[in-house]
């Protein structure tokens, strides 16, 4: 039973749903139209069923709300037509999530010294060079990229691309 | 397995394809307007006789009217609207379907498939605005998908929380040949609602409600959707264990008001001791109801000292806006079979000694006789409107017939939830979630045609009447005899009503200036116009509506400056609820007291 307990906190919610048209209006439409916060999403198709004429898609959301909102976002997003498991992968176990960047920084000198440095550091792969700019190629939970943004400010980060967070729950378990 | 070798059969064209799947679903009558997108279909239904067709003058009108069928028979209403504005006016309809969980399969007609995302003639993104307005809908795109497709929103229409479904159908695939198929037998890939309760919350139910002192039976629309048989089922258990029971407005019906253990309705303008007994309870038990913001009033003193026991169809209505400590998911039908049952076999006796206690405080608050009004009775007296419903309601009971009731919305939709008394379910239609001015006589229109020989009467007002006005050219081209029994009193009386008590008696934009004769206006459309000014005209006035055998405007002049009482101010909790003028000298009487800032900011 969850409670009043006003504390916000943040959760990741893997859906599996049918890959149909709309099918993404209709997650971001619920958000949108109850007022729920969306952090971060994440869509692809994941499965294609034998027969070929269906496939699914996995939708990853990271939202935040009071237990009781959360638990609301659920149930609204497992009425969808649609839609055939929900799984709030941040209560039910220790979970995995990760995120890709593309991070393009420009400069010369020293500071490209620097960028080129902290990337190795990160582990962040370069997978485009040119005299004045690297393109990084970055895998990792949100916080360890957003650290690297950070660093990468003052050295001439000139842009970023994000695919947002996807997740799995660890060990056994599936959605 | 022995039809899946079989070819399907390929119908000459889509429209046909569609109509054949429809007559599989059992549909006898549909509500359209035509248009350019839906002119196959409309050719289709010249060529056949199975399937009536409604016309009606405003495509809102239409889902109202399938409102009105599903709402009185338990089946699936069905509309047929054109591309852009005929599916944009379809809009409002389809969200008071959504609200009240009323079962609708809407087809609209769209622009052909290559068309589509052109800004064509009569384009709209149907699909797109209708998502939030419906349960689901459909675009369809290829041809093989359509009769499945008319089956499956059938499906997702009637099961689980029943609701409004739209297929939006391109011209092209009206036009073009398309194979039939016939229902499917396999499951819903990713939709399957749970209809069997879990026999352990059942269990956990049972153990709350035999231990209760002070319990109560909340009960709301679920249970009409369930059927028939829920409601029987509701008396049976409500009977069992001696528990006062009170419905939610969508509810009305659901419970036989003439039963001594019914409290009447609760909420804003229920009963003093519906909502005090709500208030003081220690265990409640809703039944297909969803803690409505105009039945809790100020949540966090909404009934604080019980333990609380939902049962609904819908988990996202489980803990939505009240945690509750029991939550059981299923069908009030099977969930109310489950309870009886399991109160049966439990063997923990009931203490009936604090129950009876319950009993005594109860009655003591229904000795407030909290709806009551003065009607003075000389003659040449100015009609209170609770005493025309009042009379209404008699002059109905001695009625052979069925009498079907709808409502429009405001004063007059809560007089005649508190004073028209309803024993069965699905006689009574309204607009409950999203308060819709003008949805009473299209919806009237569709419970008369389900019931032709049924006595069905749209209780109104002068201004929600006026809203869908148009359709009484509908009733007279298929001589409906809809009784409009409006309840004039020249204002939009809740707006009114809410300026009198929160904005200082300022009447803004709420007078009914340049009203028509609704009499002549009932001429004009080929109906009967009755007025009752005084008191003395009331009764005549009523049995004249009821015996005459087409439909009639009775435009029943009443008190201008009538509240409806009693009224939980917004922001306000049950035991704090206003009783009326009547009760002026008594323990909370009305005051005049004004509304709280907080509750000023609430609708």
């Amino acid at each position: 039973m969850p409670d009043t307990d006003p504390t916000q906190r943040s959760a990741t919610i893997s859906v599996l749903v049918e890959n149909e048209a709309g099918v993404l209006a209709r997650v971001i439409g619920l958000f949108s139209g109850r007022g729920y916060n969306i952090d971060s999403l994440t869509v692809a198709p994941v499965e294609r069923d034998p027969d070929s004429t269906h496939s699914k898609s996995r939708i990853t959301v990271v939202t935040s709300g009071t237990a009781m909102v959360i638990e609301q976002i659920k149930a609204q997003l497992d009425r969808l037509v649609p839609v055939y498991r929900v799984s709030d992968l941040s209560a039910e176990g220790p979970h995995l999530s990760r995120e890709l960047a593309l991070i393009k920084v420009i400069g010369t000198g020293t500071a490209r010294q620097e960028a080129l440095r902290l990337a190795d550091a990160f582990r962040a792969r370069v997978i485009d060079a040119s005299t004045e700019s690297f393109i990084f190629e970055l895998t990792g939970a949100t916080d360890k990229l957003d650290a690297f943004l950070d660093l990468m400010r003052p050295l001439g980060l000139a842009e970023v691309s994000r695919t947002g967070v996807a997740a799995i729950a660890r060990g056994t378990r599936t959605i | 397995m022995d039809g899946s070798i079989m070819a399907p059969d390929i119908m000459k064209s889509g429209a046909e394809a569609v109509l054949r799947a429809l007559k599989a679903q059992g549909v006898d009558v549909i509500f359209g307007y035509p248009g350019g997108a839906v002119l196959p279909l409309y050719d289709a239904l010249f060529q056949q006789n199975a399937i009536r067709h409604i016309l009606v003058r405003h495509e809102q009108a239409a889902v109202h009217a399938a409102e009105g069928y599903a709402r009185s028979t338990g089946k699936v209403g069905v509309v047929l609207v054109t591309s852009g504005p005929g599916a944009t006016n379809a809009v409002t309809g389809l969200v008071d379907a959504l609200m009240d969980s009323i079962p609708i399969v809407c087809l609209s007609g769209q622009v052909p498939t290559h068309l589509i995302g052109n800004d064509a003639f009569q384009e709209a993104d149907t699909t797109g605005i209708t998502r939030p307005a419906t349960k689901h809908n459909y675009l369809v795109k290829k041809s093989s998908d359509l009769a499945r497709v008319v089956h499956e929103a059938f499906q997702v229409a009637r099961t689980g929380r029943p609701g409004p479904v739209l297929i939006d159908l391109p011209k092209d695939i009206l036009i073009n040949p398309a194979p039939y198929c016939d229902p499917s037998t396999e499951p819903h890939r990713s939709y399957r609602p749970r209809t069997e309760p879990d026999p352990a919350r059942i269990d956990a139910a049972i153990a709350l409600l035999k231990r209760s002192e002070r319990p109560i039976v909340y009960a709301g629309g679920g249970i009409i959707n369930a059927g028939p048989e829920a409601s029987k089922l509701l008396l049976e258990f409500v009977r069992l264990t001696g528990f006062p029971c009170t419905t939610t407005l969508m509810g009305l019906g659901a419970y036989p008001a003439s039963d001594p253990q019914f409290l009447g309705m609760l909420g804003m303008h229920g009963t003093f001791e519906a909502n005090l007994a709500m208030h003081g309870a220690d265990v409640m038990l809703n039944l297909g109801a969803r803690f409505d913001d105009r039945v809790t009033g100020r949540l966090n003193a909404f009934s604080p000292g019980s333990k609380k026991i939902h049962a609904d169809i819908d988990p996202s209505s489980i803990n939505k806006s009240v945690v509750v400590d029991v939550a059981i998911i299923g069908d009030a039908a099977a969930i109310l079979r489950a309870l009886i049952t399991a109160w049966r076999a439990d063997e923990v006796r009931q203490n009936r000694e604090p129950l009876a206690k319950w009993w005594q405080q109860i009655d003591f608050w229904r000795s407030k006789n909290s709806m009551r009004f003065t009607q003075p009775r000389d003659p040449g007296s100015i009609i209170k409107p609770q005493y025309a419903i009042e009379r209404l309601y008699k002059a109905t009971r001695g009625q052979a017939k069925e009498t079907y009731i709808t409502t429009e919305v405001g004063q007059h939709q809560m007089w005649a939830a508190q004073h028209f008394k309803f024993d069965k379910p699905n006689r009574w239609m309204t607009s409950g979630g999203l308060g819709t001015m003008g949805y009473g006589l299209p919806a009237a229109m569709g419970v008369q045609v389900a019931h032709p020989d049924a006595l069905v009467i749209d209780i109104a007002g002068e201004a929600s009447i006026l809203m869908n006005i148009q359709e009484m050219g509908t009733l007279a081209q298929y001589r409906l005899p809809v009784k409009i029994f409006i309840l004039n009193n020249r204002y939009m009386g809740m707006v009114r009503q809410w300026q009198e008590l929160l904005h200082g008696s300022r009447y803004s934009e709420s007078y009914s200036e340049a009203l028509p004769d609704f009499v002549k206006l009932a001429e004009s459309f080929h109906g009967v116009g009755l007025r009752a000014e005084k008191i003395e005209d009331l009764d005549r006035v009523i049995a004249e509506m009821i015996a005459v055998d087409r439909p009639v405007i009775a435009d029943i002049c009443v008190d201008q400056l009538e509240n409806v009482f009693p009224m939980i101010p917004s922001g306000a909790a049950h035991n704090e609820m206003l009783l009326g003028p009547e009760h002026k000298n008594e323990e909370g009487g009305y005051t005049g007291k004004s509304v709280t800032d907080e509750g000023l900011v609430l609708v």
